[in-house]
């Protein structure tokens, strides 16, 4: 049994589905990237071939940065993205210990409550959201985002967290009690540190719903100083002419910063991993 | 002073009503164990005593104050789990350290009080260490020395050796019994191992279904139990039970059976374990399979008939409830 997973068959074919995968995985960012550095004739007439001298051309970034407010847009996704998974983390996870770890009534309705927003999607509120913006003032804010957001990757951060959380030692949070740690000491300096894996978990599942998101910033902040770089990539794709090279430009470089993103939390992901708990 | 008294002790889980009347008192420096089967409450009660369950009713003293509704941590105990319970982030002095850094001692009693458990512990190669890079036995070594640094009022072990195999497990037991010698501390400590409460324990207290059966010296219970349980549940091979004429219940222990042709068990054997010092022996009869106990190397093999006798003084009786008759 234990020779038979290694045998060189079985390791090539699943290098080899594996590899397969990650083809079709990277072939329309590929395709993306490629054809971002190439003229519009280029990409007309061979999209798959590779920027050669002839085809080569930065027009698509010249026009994405003379857009002038492009900056800004990213700043603004950003800073919504960032705070937002920041939220969704501190209070997904400060739900999830107390659903896990405390012994109320109604605990098990609240778990449930909190798990029905999984399978609700909250753009079914948006009018009511709208008005509720409306009535704070929140529209065209950074803020209402932020708070939409956090509000969707909640329910599923405390439920994905309440799992591992219930899997952390009692005996290890009873010594904590006992040195004296206070129950946000235990939360923040014992149980955290031993989910991060679900946390970097739950980070990534969410990033990319949230910096990708078109619907809520068209609706709740449209405006120009708070516009996201998914709605600002907009302005290039029009009702009769689509300039290509600038769209396909501005997702090029709406790509960076989220691969950035994903290579801190992976980084944590293994890091938690291979830290694991000591029984 | 009493170093700690349990008044009226009772504990529910919703319906699970898993502790019933406890009444207990440990004087300083006793070393007691709660034995029992595994759920019949043990770690609730220490669990309890240490402030990490509230008690449903009843009254807590350790060291003569009023404990009931006290924090953990401001209880003057210290515990020891069973799986070790370590904090992986931190090396062993910082797993040591942790609660007297909270309870805000000074560096220069953090130190001497490491060095010290660290010495009496043999720690001191490792304290730069993480859990992670120390055997069972090391990690177990460095959770009693987290609660020997605190200087307890009163050390509580919740089955302290049971991830341990089983060398190791003989040589921590001899270990706990020097360190209580040392330190003189009062100490309660949980098994479902009966050979290590008897062998710890200045007194052994006995629990079933949330229950006290009986309290008293290893050497008491063994030769007087109160009632059908607690003879069946110290001593190993455990106790002969047979019907009596009464109706009631007749217990011998298998050292005090013995092959005579005078006696009165006629049997076959069924089972023989040679332990080289001992020889255990089941005989069947027409009252039961009984265990017979024999010092030394005997020559009696499977399908043998034997006759079994026994002295009646060594015989106890117990009522339909399994109350000692004496
Ligand atoms: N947190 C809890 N909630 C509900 N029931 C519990 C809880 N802790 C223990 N119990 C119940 O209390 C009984 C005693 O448990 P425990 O004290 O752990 O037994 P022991 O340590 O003697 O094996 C068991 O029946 C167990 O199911
Ligand atoms: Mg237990």
């Amino acid at each position: 049994m234990h020779k038979a997973r290694h045998s060189p068959l079985n390791s090539i074919a699943a290098h080899g589905a594996l590899i397969l995968w990650t083809v079709i995985a990277l072939f329309p960012v590929v395709v993306i990237l490629i054809n971002s550095f190439k003229t519009r004739q280029a990409i007309f007439r061979e999209p798959l071939a590779l920027p050669t001298g002839e085809s080569f051309s930065m027009i698509g970034y010249q026009t994405v940065m003379k857009q002038g407010d492009f900056f800004l847009y990213f700043q603004n996704s950003m800073i919504v993205t960032v705070v937002s998974l920041f939220l969704i983390l501190l209070f997904g996870a400060m739900a999830a210990f107390a659903l896990s770890e405390y012994r109320f009534k109604g605990n098990t309705l609240m778990g449930l409550y909190l798990a029905l927003g999984i399978m609700i999607p909250i753009r079914i509120g948006t009018v009511a959201i709208l008005q509720m913006m409306v009535a704070t003032g929140l529209v065209n804010t950074l803020t209402a985002l932020i708070l939409v957001y956090t509000a969707q990757g909640l329910p599923l951060a405390v439920f994905i967290l309440s799992e591992f959380m219930r899997q952390v030692s009692d005996d290890l949070k009873n010594a904590g009690r006992i040195d004296g740690m206070s129950e946000y000491a235990i939360f923040f300096k014992l149980v955290l540190p031993l989910v991060r894996p679900a946390m970097a978990t739950v980070a990534v599942f969410n990033m990319i719903p949230i910096w990708n998101d078109l619907w809520f910033p068209l609706i709740l902040a449209p405006s120009e100083a708070t516009k996201t770089l998914t709605l600002g990539s907009q302005v290039f794709i029009g009702q009769f002419v689509t300039d290509w090279n600038a769209v396909l430009s501005a997702l090029s470089l709406a790509i960076l910063p989220v691969l950035v993103l994903y290579v801190i939390f992976s980084r944590q992901l293994i890091r938690g991993i291979t830290s694991g708990a000591v029984k | 002073m009493t170093a700690l008294s349990l008044e009226k002790i009772n504990k529910s889980f919703g319906d699970v009503h898993v502790l019933k009347d406890i009444n207990l008192t440990v004087e300083p420096g006793e070393f007691v164990v709660f034995v029992g089967p595994s759920g019949c409450g043990k770690s609730t009660l220490l669990r309890t005593i240490a402030g990490l369950e509230d008690a449903s009713s009843g009254t807590i003293r350790i060291g003569g104050k009023e404990v009931t509704q006290t924090p953990p941590a401001k209880r003057g105990i210290a515990m020891v789990f069973q799986s070790y319970a370590l904090y992986p982030h931190l090396d062993v002095t910082g797993n040591m350290t942790l609660g007297l850094k909270q309870a805000g001692e000074t560096k220069a009693v953090i130190d001497e009080r490491i060095g010290v458990a660290a010495k009496m512990l043999s720690l001191e190669a490792y304290l730069k260490r993480r859990p992670a890079e120390l055997s069972g036995g090391q990690r177990q070594r460095v959770a009693i020395g987290r609660a020997i640094v605190r200087k307890p009022e009163l050390f509580l072990f919740d089955e302290p050796l049971s991830n341990l195999d089983a060398a190791l497990r003989m040589a921590t037991r001899v270990e706990i019994a020097r360190l209580h010698r040392e330190l003189g501390a009062s100490m309660i400590y949980v098994t479902h191992d009966q050979t290590e409460a008897m062998t710890l324990a200045d007194r052994i207290v006995v629990l079933r279904d949330g229950r006290i059966e009986q309290v008293g010296s290893p050497m008491e219970l063994y030769n007087d139990p109160d009632n059908q349980f607690v003879a069946g549940f110290l001593g190993a091979p455990s106790m002969n039970f047979l019907p009596s004429e009464a109706g009631g219940t007749l217990g011998i222990r298998p050292e005090h059976l013995t092959i005579s042709a005078t006696g009165t068990l006629p049997g076959t054997v069924t089972h023989v374990e040679r332990l080289g010092g001992d020889t255990n022996l089941l005989v069947e009869t027409a009252q039961g399979i009984l265990t017979v106990r024999l010092f030394g190397q005997h020559p009696e093999k499977v399908g043998d008939k034997v006759v079994l006798g026994y002295d009646p003084g060594h015989v106890y009786r117990f009522d339909k409830d399994g109350k000692r008759l004496r």
